[in-house]
Formats: C-alpha cells, structure tokens, sequence
C-alpha cells in the first residue's frame, strides 16, 4: 500500500519527512489494515473449494492480497467463502458458521450455486442462493468461476472495506450488535424458524383444501352413482 | 418354440428353473429372479460361479399412468468376477404398494450403502438390512424423490426443455409461483410447533450400543467424537462420527449427503445430451473421466454411433491426463492429512494447472470441460495442444513425478506414519466393492482397462499397478504407479495419434437412444465410474444413475479404522480420496 492511500487529503507533509511521517485518518488507516489482513474461513462446499484452493496456490498466490491465512474456526476467520452449492442439509451449519463468526465478517458467496441455486437450482435438497439465509457481500459468477474471478471478488471486497466508515458500520452501533441468524430445522422439508407461524399457516391450509377437494369429488361421484341408478 | 429352446440353452435359466428367467424385454439382458429366492441365487451366483464383486446395486421405478399398464419397482443387480470379465446383470421386480426386497448385505457387505440409497430415494425396503436408514438426505424427509410420482417443490414439468425455456414461452421464475419464493413445500396438516427433528437421533443411534457392556474389564466411558461437516481434513463437506474407547475406535459412521445436489432426479428430466455438463460436476477433479462414463454407456445403447479412430485417441488422452492430475491431488492432500501442511500440495497443484492449461486450451474450461460428445468429442485438439500434451507426457510429468517420488517414497515420516494403517485384505475388499485403488492396493489387479477393455485400452502397453499391503502407504504407492503408467500410455497414444474427424456422424441438437438398459463402466481415477442408463426411446433417459467409486469405497472405511488410534481416522480418509460431489451426487 502506497502511502498516498493512506494519507487523508488536505494535510501536506513536508518532503523531507514524508518518509516518517503520513497524515491520516481513522477510517482510514482502520480499513487500510483490515483491508490487508482478511482471513478466509477454510471451508470449502463443492467444485468451487477446488478453484478456491487453486486461488490459494503458486500460480495465483492469494497471500499478495494478504489472505492466505486459511482459518478452519469460524472464530478467528473474517470472510466466509461460500464455495459451492448450499444443500438443506448443510444450510444450518453454515448459518451456524455464520453466527459463531465475530464482527466485522463478510460473506463472498462464490459461483452459480451459493449465488442463486446454479445448475442444481430445482434439485429438491439444494438451497437457491445462500442468501436466503445469510446476508452476502459480494457475488462472484461462473461455474466455477475462474480463480481470476475469485480474486477480481476479493478485491471488490477491498473496495467495499475500504468505503467503509467505523461511525456508520453496525458492528459499532452499540445496542444491535451481532444478532444471530436463527438457525433453520431439518423437518419434513428445510424450515425457518422465522417462518413458523406462516409455514402452520400454509399446512391447515392446505389440510382443509384437499379435505374440500376429497368432498366435492366424493360428492360428484355419488351424484353420479345416483345418476346412473335413476338411468 | 424358438423361445423355448433358448431358455434350454441358457444355462443359467436351465439350472434355476423355477424361478430365474431371462429379460426378454426390447433392449434388456440379464435375468429377472423372483424376490422370495433372490438370496439363494445370489450366493450360488458369488460361490459356485464366482461372480464375487458387487458392482453395481439400484432400483428403477416403472411406473405409469395408463391404464392396463404396470407398474412396479425394479431393484437390478450388476455383478463381475473379481477375475475379469463381463457383467451378470438380474434384478427384481416388486409391486410398487409393498416394496420389500431381501438384503444382500450378508453376502455382498458392499451392498450396505447402495441398499440404503435405494431406500432413501426410492422408498424400496431391504429386509435383513441391519442399518437401513436415510444416508443422503436426512431422517424425517418427506417421500422418497427418485419415486416417478414425487414431486420437488420447483417441479415444472416432467422433461426438459420447459415450456418457459423455449423461445415464444411465457417466460417466469419458478420462485414466484411457489408460496414461500423458496425451494420448499411441506405436507398437509403438519404442525411445525409439534416437530421434533429426528436427524441427529438417528446418526447416533447405530453408535449408541457398547461392545464392551458385558464385559468385566475396567469400568471406561466410551465418547462419541463428530469430525465433519465443516473440518479441513474432511476434503469438503463430509462428516465422520466415531466412538471411542480413549484413542481407539470402537465404533464409526460416515454422514454424508452435505452435498446431495439431486444429480439423478435432474438427470431424468434432462435430455440425453443435457447430462453431459452435469456428469463434470460429479467427480469434480476428473470431469473428462466422467464424460467417458456416460459417453461409453449412451453409445452402447446407439448401434449406429461410431467413435472415430481420433476421437478415440483424444479420450485416451484427456482420461489419462486426468488420471494424472486427480492422482497428483490425492497424493497432496493426503500429506496435507498427514501434517505436512501445503508444502507437498503446492508441488502438486503446480503440475495439476499445466494439464488444466491442456484442457482449457480443448474445451475452453479448466474444471468443467464438457467436452465429450456421443460418437466423439466436441473440438478437435490443435496441434499446439498436441505439442503441449507431448511435452507434458515425454519431458514435465516424468521428471517432476519423479521428484515428488523422491521426496516423499522413503521419507521416514511418511513411512512411519502410513506403514500398517488402515488395513484392508483383498477378500475384505472385494467383498466390500471396494475400487480402483483401494482395491489394487489391496492385491487385487483389477482394473477395468484390463479386466474388460473399453475404447481403445486393449492397444496399449501398460502394467496393471497392484500393491499387496493394502495400507495407506500402498495406497500411497498405488497412485505413484498408476501415474508412471498412465505416462507410459500417454506416450503411446500422442505418438500414434492418426488424423481424421473427430466426431462421428451428423452433429445434431437431440439425440433419440433407443429403447434399453446398459451399463458403462470406466476405470475412473477413483476407481469403477459406472452409468446405468434405462431409455425408453424418448430424448430424456428414464433411469440415471451412477456408480460412484467414492461412495462405495467409503463402505469400507469402518473396517480400516476400527482398532485404529483416532488421528488414523483423517489419514484413512486421505488415502480413499474421496470427492464428496461424487459421493453424495
């Protein structure tokens, strides 16, 4: 990092200390250091991980952006890359994952899959798009995406931390800080507790429609039988 | 009478009269046993005539809606001889109302976790199965999804393309048609408030009983111990749940189905050709051996395809290329499992990307290659791919191969760490359908390129690499050899590589494959890639399945770890390599 993206504007340093001295701002030299130190969580889902490791190897070397520290606890991690279809079955981990995550953490959700359901969008156990549950920060497409994708992402994501400010951000707000995201339940199908009362809803519902169907049909065939029986 | 005097002169049919018969259906072969006597005929099957490797265990769902047609399950059977040789296919049919067929898992321990997919998603019930419970989705699902007449919450149609997708439909998002916006339905008059979710309940429950309960040893808790789902040694989503007695295992239990994407429920919708993309991101390390799977089983069923003699050279070569690059992955990660964290791997993935370079210059992806078509394959290789694959075969792979082997062949940590681990005999691993190079680790030389040559195998000069310890190390070595030889083949095939087209016949949009079953099977890099494939003469097939080598290899992961030291555990599962796209498909 250049000290001329440190260095908040208005103030001139003189030349003869601008190698000792920079002028900045908090906002400023904050992001600048969380911006050079995000740590992926090592969480890989499907064929993304694959592209995501590659990421992480010699050719594209993730550690120039300062990321290569792969953390498998989701406590010490900053950035959750979601790599890869998100099923059912696996929706309450990551939402758990998520939650146990400490504040400031970003979601990059990598590909086709965790963006909106991909290929496997109508599978019956695939969740279209991890966010419906866990809020995203930067989608990268492709299927997989290329690891130069990737890394156009996580710098998008520099981008974003940088045009952050600590007295606007939520992690910093004081009262509503870090609410956990209820994690969903395997039942007959994924449910979210968010949603419990409609989903009871939906089920009488839809209990007292077929119920009417089965009588309207029931009712029909014996008006039927008694047709014919007057023939 | 001609039918007659067949059934005389099989000699199958001859010697179980009374209830095996043979498949006379259009396009099927194999026998069709009667389900009360399919236990006696499978142990005469595997002792009297040695057919001792269960291949391939699944069920397809005849069902129909016409009137005066039947309908019925089909559970079909495919066995070989661990010796070599072709397939004997039977099967059973049962009434759709009481799906109950006898287990195999007594004869055919591999049976185990293929009976239990039948049951998850097909709803067939295997009495005698000891542990017949959900493996791919969880305990308390509704229905069984493979079932004709079940329905996902996204259901559309019955076949691709939809209605919407056509040009001139009326063009919406499924998602604004379903109630929640989201991918899921529940049944009527469920209580939500009532639930109690079962899932957990029942992984534990197969753990829960203790060896030593009788016993009158040292008075000691056992504690059951989750690795996985979320776990770096896991290679992705797959979890392992032990018991244990302090380090020792007692007890284990794979839980998989993370990554269930529901790869054969989309692939009976789709169209033949449509299947080709998907079948990439099953093995997702090795898309081109998965194309040649599915490519082989869709033209056994087209008499008229013909592969032209360049196209089979490509295959060749883009199938040993990903042997090459997958072998290269599994030995990386399997020293990262040690502890030797990336160092190993990053050797390793420095050689994968110049055969993805290979690949991305052919099919215009690195992972995801697409590449294969029926009767050939989708793009001619230039000759500066040609040049780039010779240099590979002749001069990068063979001197940086050796390397790796150099440095880590006699490493002491290496030995010290694998020698002796994670056991499996030969008997045990053809009795578990264990695969490629679990199985040739194990003293087994089989190997499908020899034992029943596909495409152009029978061409080539290569050895059938076999360890006899049947550890991690040998599984370790087994990979090392099966990469020298697939240089060794490569070698040949760019040298003989002969010009022509590259695909046969007409290209066209929608292939119709007629009416049939088969079964196509490559050696895989993981081991036998099987498709079974039932058409009905349509665009769409009626049954997909696959045979995944990784699913079925993990049949045997309790038996290598039990008695083993908990830290095994990772190690074990290293040298399986498993990639959990294929597992859970």
């Amino acid at each position: 990092m250049t000290q001329q993206n440190i260095s908040a504007p208005k103030y001139d340093v003189p030349p003869e200390i601008q190698n000792q001295v920079a002028v900045t701002s908090l906002d400023r030299i904050y992001n600048w250091g969380r911006r050079n130190s995000i740590w992926p969580m090592m969480f890989g889902l499907a064929c993304c991980a694959i592209e995501m490791i590659c990421t992480a190897a010699s050719r594209y070397d993730l550690a120039r952006f300062g990321m290569e520290v792969m953390r498998p606890s989701p406590r010490q991690s900053d950035l959750m890359i979601v790599s890869g279809t998100v099923t059912k079955k696996m929706i309450p981990q990551i939402v758990r994952l998520f939650n146990q995550m400490a504040e400031p953490k970003y979601v990059l959700a990598m590909g086709a899959c965790a963006s909106g359901g991909g290929p496997f969008k109508e599978g019956y156990n695939v969740v279209s798009g991890v966010d419906k549950f866990i809020p995203v920060d930067v989608y990268v497409p492709g299927c997989p995406p290329t690891p130069q994708a990737l890394l156009h992402g996580l710098i998008s994501l520099q981008k974003k931390i940088d045009s952050q400010s600590i007295r606007s951000v939520e992690w910093y707000a004081g009262e509503k800080t870090n609410e956990a995201i209820p994690v969903p339940v395997l039942g007959p199908d994924l449910m979210d507790p968010r949603e419990i009362e409609r989903i009871q809803a939906y089920t009488t519902d839809k209990a007292a429609r077929l119920a009417a169907e089965a009588a309207a049909a029931q009712a029909a065939d014996e008006a039927g039988d008694s047709q014919d029986g007057e023939n | 009478m001609t039918d007659e005097v067949q059934v005389l002169d099989d000699p199958i049919v001859a010697r179980f009269p009374d209830y095996v018969r043979a498949d006379d259906r259009n396009g099927f072969e194999g026998y069709i046993v009667a389900g009360e006597h399919l236990l006696a005929f499978a142990q005469a099957v595997r002792d009297e005539m040695g057919y001792d490797f269960l291949s391939s265990l699944t069920a397809v769902d005849y069902f129909s809606e016409d009137e005066g047609a039947e309908s019925f399950f089909e559970v079909v059977y495919h066995v070989y001889k661990s010796t070599g040789g072709g397939a004997l296919v039977f099967s059973v049919q049962v009434p759709r109302e009481t799906p109950v067929v006898p287990s195999l898992y007594h004869l055919f321990p591999g049976a185990d976790f293929q009976e239990r997919e039948a049951w998850d998603l097909m709803g067939i019930r295997f009495e005698g199965h000891p542990n017949l419970k959900r493996i791919l989705m969880w305990e308390g699902f509704e229905g069984h999804p493979l079932r004709k007449d079940w329905q996902e919450a996204y259901y559309e149609e019955d076949l691709k393309p939809f209605g919407n997708r056509w040009p001139g439909g009326e063009v919406y998002r499924i998602e604004d048609k379903r109630p929640f916006g989201k991918n899921v339905d529940y049944p009527a008059g469920f209580d939500p408030m009532q639930w109690q979710s079962e899932a957990e309940k029942a992984v534990y429950d197969s753990l829960s009983k203790s060896q030593y309960e009788d016993d009158d040893r040292l008075e000691t808790d056992e504690i059951v111990v989750n690795l996985g789902p979320q776990h770096p040694s896991t290679h992705g989503v797959f979890r392992v749940v032990v018991r244990l007695d302090g380090e020792t295992i007692t007890g284990l239990e794979p839980v998989m189905g993370y990554l269930h994407r529901n790869h054969e429920k989309i692939g009976e919708r789709n169209t033949f050709i449509m299947n080709i993309p998907f079948t990439d991101r099953l093995d997702y390390l090795s898309s081109m051996s998965n194309n040649f799977g599915y490519a082989l089983a869709v033209e056994k069923l087209m008499p008229r395809v013909s592969v032209p003699e360049r196209a089979e050279y490509i295959r060749v070569i883009m199938a040993e290329l990903t042997r090459i690059s997958n072998h290269l992955w599994a030995i990386g990660f399997l020293l990262n499992d040690m502890g030797a964290f990336f160092t190993p791997s990053l050797y390793a993935i420095e050689e994968r990307e110049l055969i993805l370079d290979l690949f991305e210059a052919v099919a215009g992806s690195r992972m995801m290659c697409n590449y294969f078509r029926f009767g050939g394959v989708s793009r001619d290789l230039s000759e500066d791919a040609l040049q780039l694959a010779r240099s590979l075969a002749y001069d990068r792979l063979p001197r940086k191969i050796g390397e790796l082997d150099s440095y880590l062949t006699n490493n002491e940590i290496v030995r010290t760490r694998c020698e002796g681990v994670g056991v499996l005999t030969p008997e045990e691993a053809i009795a578990y359908s264990a695969a490629g190079p679990i199985l040739r680790a194990s003293g087994v030389p089989y190997d499908v390129r020899r034992a029943d040559p596909y495409s152009i195998y029978d061409r080539f000069d290569f050895d059938v690499a076999v360890r006899y310890h049947g550890d991690v190390y040998d599984r370790y070595l087994i990979r090392l050899d099966e990469i020298y030889q697939s240089i060794r083949i490569l070698q040949q095939a760019v040298k003989d590589i002969p010009e022509g087209p590259f695909m046969g016949g007409r290209s066209q949009y929608q292939v119709r494959v007629p009416a049939g079953e088969s079964y196509g099977r490559v050696e895989g890099p993981k081991g036998e890639l099987g498709f079974y494939i039932v058409s009905n003469g349509k665009a769409n097939p009626w049954r997909y399945h696959i045979r995944a080598p990784s699913f079925i290899n993990l049949t045997a992961m309790e038996k290598m770890c039990l008695g083993q030291k908990v830290a095994d555990v990772v190690v074990v599962l290293g040298s399986i390599d498993i990639v959990l796209g294929e597992t859970d498909r």
